[in-house]
């Protein structure tokens, strides 16, 4: 994997100073104003550099979307660009090159694509998690908005916090945790009962309030991002 | 005035020149008659430095005696990252000069009076108004840092005595007003002069407090802050010609709001596909159309220029223009996106052109040609073949931003190694500087300078192997009538002035 020099983080202005190599174009193989192909070992070296862009980009706390976004279409380029092609001419490199190729698209591309669109799929999710209105950070003015069209701007859409840790499977895991189904009546319901005098309800109904007050402080830590990722005490998910 | 971080600031005036390139009226004369632009003739006006503290600053004797407000300095002696500045504007007469920096302070420079005993000063900017703009924010609902750092700062057309700029970071814009007070109330009766309570028992006489004149003082206020309206991170603001409504974009949606009203603002192009895995596109900048009030233009990362009306629809969500140059399949690359994404776009002072920059070029438009620009003028093509370090180490998604002179005649914009170019648009020449300390020898022409592309390099020709991809010039600012001109670089804001011989 090529990764000659390391990778800095977004806010980081100081570059090192750094000499440029002349690199070679990639250039799309079936444009018939190509010369020649490029050698996919080039071709997945600039995909194994997205990759591990993309990755970076999503540990951010809050990711910058323009970059995001360009390095997620530059990824699809390259993909589509190793995925087989019956025009390429015909590579003087020997088979392990197609393999390469082959079990870099196997291994990574499903995971990848999987994750990627799970992952924009779920900034847009976390909007029903934060029902609270924001929190008042300057001079005391209320700013909530109430604009004169579309749904757009009432309903805020967040990025949320817990995807800058995550990558692929982690991220359905928690997700699964935090779903709408822990806010329904099986989860508040036996906390409310719990308080209203019942002789009857002996140590069942306390355990139960147990866990259920288990829950939400994990819930709640997890939405305040201070508790690293875990498995929550509880019947399982 | 030179100010240096770790020393007494003093004022080096050893490249001065006499006598400012422009006509007595202040209107500019054309960059290429003359001189032209090709021919070094721009000079050092001043270098200054965002103050970091406030015990370095030695009031010299001549200079402004106006107090600085403090209490927003800085402890370090050096200049830290906070110090970078992020955005350079001037306003609408030239006269002050606002700078933005990464630590959410906004400087505001003010031109040198001219005056009969000094003339020689009059170009000079010297330090206005300081004050804190923006705190860094904690959401704690998301878990996420706002940074407070000066994304952009846009001049309200100046009404009355107080001047008003809106200055934004990724998520709040807020209303300054930048006032100067030159007189106090004194003689009151129930407070002392020190402004503490005065028994009532001890006032035997009343007394009219009357206005005495003090020390001139310019206090900054926030007159207003615009909050919560935008999930995304706010790219650009833009003051409209009505005077009474301004935008703010994000990544993903441009808002309309009154600068009254600020609980509310209309969501005014909204590009948020349905599902997130879809989003393959986002806005890069917006600007108002500087006569019509109902037009504004927005550019995006694939490289198009949507021209919106806003008397159409309420929501923007067709264009009435769609700006876009097909690509030369000739040059055809895996980032030719990426080179292709708009980072600035400004309409030209007449209304009649926007140009837009691109990785690699600025492009001239006419508002009446939506397939390809009438202008393209190449930045640094040398750089072409680089595309995939560049992309390695980021540099490939700088955002360099672009200015037109007060005539529309010339164009400028940044590049590396502390390198600015700049472009005339009647002769077609151009012309590469340099703001950089080291060749900003007293007395001196900058030197234009050149980059060497292959082959033999000439004694002052820099070779691209060479260059400094850290030392970037992504913030330029260009007076509105005169040929002077305000270049950022790092933590340092060169003022350069064409000059006559």
């Amino acid at each position: 994997m090529m990764l000659s020099k390391g990778l800095k983080r977004k806010r980081e202005e100081e570059q090192e100073k750094e000499t440029l190599a002349v690199d070679t174009w990639w250039l799309d193989p079936s444009l018939p104003a190509v010369a020649q192909a490029p050698p996919p070992a080039t071709s997945s070296s600039l995909f194994d550099l997205s990759v591990l862009k993309l990755h970076h980009s999503l540990r951010q706390s809050e990711p910058d979307l323009r970059h995001l976004v360009l390095v997620v279409n530059t990824l699809r380029r390259v993909q589509a660009s190793m995925a087989p092609e019956p025009t390429l001419p015909p590579m003087p490199s020997p088979s392990a090159a197609p393999c390469v190729a082959d079990s870099l698209l196997a291994s990574s591309d499903a995971a990848l694509s999987a994750s990627m669109a799970s992952l924009l799929e779920d900034l847009s999710h976390i909007e029903g998690l934060s029902q609270a209105p924001q929190p008042l950070v300057d001079e005391g003015l209320p700013g909530r908005p109430a604009g004169g069209s579309p749904p757009s701007l009432g309903a805020l859409d967040l990025l949320g916090p817990a995807t800058g840790c995550l990558l692929d499977d982690e991220l359905e895991g928690l997700f699964e945790d935090i779903d709408t189904s822990m806010y329904d009546s099986e989860l508040w319901a036996p906390a409310s009962e719990a308080l209203k005098p019942g002789p009857e309800d002996g140590p069942g109904k306390e355990e139960a309030l147990e866990l259920d007050e288990a829950e939400l402080d994990y819930l709640l830590d997890v939405l305040v991002g201070t508790q690293a990722l875990e498995r929550p005490p509880g019947p399982g998910r | 005035m030179v100010l240096q971080p770790s020393e007494r600031y003093h004022r080096d005036w050893s490249h001065r020149r006499l006598g400012p390139w422009c006509s007595p009226t202040g209107s500019p004369a054309p960059l290429s008659c003359e001189t032209g632009c090709g021919e070094g003739s721009w000079i050092l006006v001043c270098r200054l430095l965002v103050p970091t503290q406030v015990s370095l600053l030695s009031m010299e004797e001549d200079i402004d005696t106006r107090k600085i407000n403090n209490s927003f300095l800085r402890d370090h002696s050096y200049a830290t990252e906070a110090d970078i500045i992020s955005t350079v504007e001037f306003n609408h007469t030239g006269e002050l000069l606002a700078t933005g920096d990464k630590g959410g302070r906004v400087v505001i420079f003010q031109r040198e009076q001219e005056s009969k005993n000094q003339v020689h000063r009059r170009g000079e900017y010297n330090v206005y108004s300081t004050f804190q703009s923006h705190e860094p924010e904690f959401d704690y609902l998301k878990s996420l840092e706002i940074e407070e750092k000066i994304n952009k700062i846009r001049w309200l057309p100046q009404q009355n005595a107080a001047y008003f700029l809106l200055s934004t970071n990724d998520k709040t814009v807020k209303l300054w007003k930048v006032s100067e007070r030159d007189k106090r109330p004194e003689g009151y009766n129930l407070k002392d002069e020190e402004g503490r309570l005065r028994d009532p028992a001890t006032i035997t006489t009343l007394r009219v407090p009357v206005l005495r004149p003090m020390d001139l003082m310019v206090e900054a206020t926030p007159r207003r802050v615009f909050a919560n309206a935008h999930t995304y991170h706010i790219n650009s603001i833009s003051v409209n010609s009505d005077y009474e409504t301004y935008m703010s974009a994000d990544d993903l949606r441009i808002n309309l709001w009154n600068f009254e009203i600020t609980n509310q603002s209309f969501n005014i192009v909204d590009i948020k596909p349905a599902n997130m895995e879809e989003l393959t596109e986002v806005i890069t900048a917006a600007e108002f159309h500087p006569h019509h009030c109902n037009s504004f233009v927005y550019s995006s990362s694939k490289g198009t220029i949507r021209l919106c009306d806003m008397r159409a629809s309420a929501l923007c969500d067709r264009h009435s223009k769609f700006f876009e140059e097909p690509e030369d399949p000739s040059n055809r690359s895996f980032f030719s996106e990426i080179i292709s994404s708009i980072s600035d776009v400004k309409f030209s002072h007449s209304g009649r052109y926007i140009m837009t920059r691109d990785y690699l070029t600025v492009k001239v438009w006419d508002l009446n040609m939506e397939n390809r620009p009438i202008e393209t003028y190449q930045v640094h093509d040398y750089l072409r073949s680089k595309l995939c370090s560049l992309y390695e180490n980021d540099c490939i998604f700088d955002k360099f931003e672009c200015v037109w002179n007060g005539s529309d005649s010339v164009i400028m914009t940044g590049s590396y190694n502390n390198f600015f170019r700049m472009f005339d648009r009647n002769t077609k020449r151009d012309v590469t500087l340099e703001a950089s300390r080291e060749n900003s020898k007293p007395r001196a022409i900058l030197k234009p300078r050149k980059v060497c592309v292959g082959g033999k390099r000439r004694k002052d020709e820099i070779s691209v192997d060479s260059l400094d991809f850290s030392k970037k010039i992504l913030h330029t600012a260009w007076h509105p009538s005169e040929n002077i001109i305000a270049v950022a670089a790092t933590n340092n804001l060169y003022i350069f002035q064409d000059k006559v011989n």
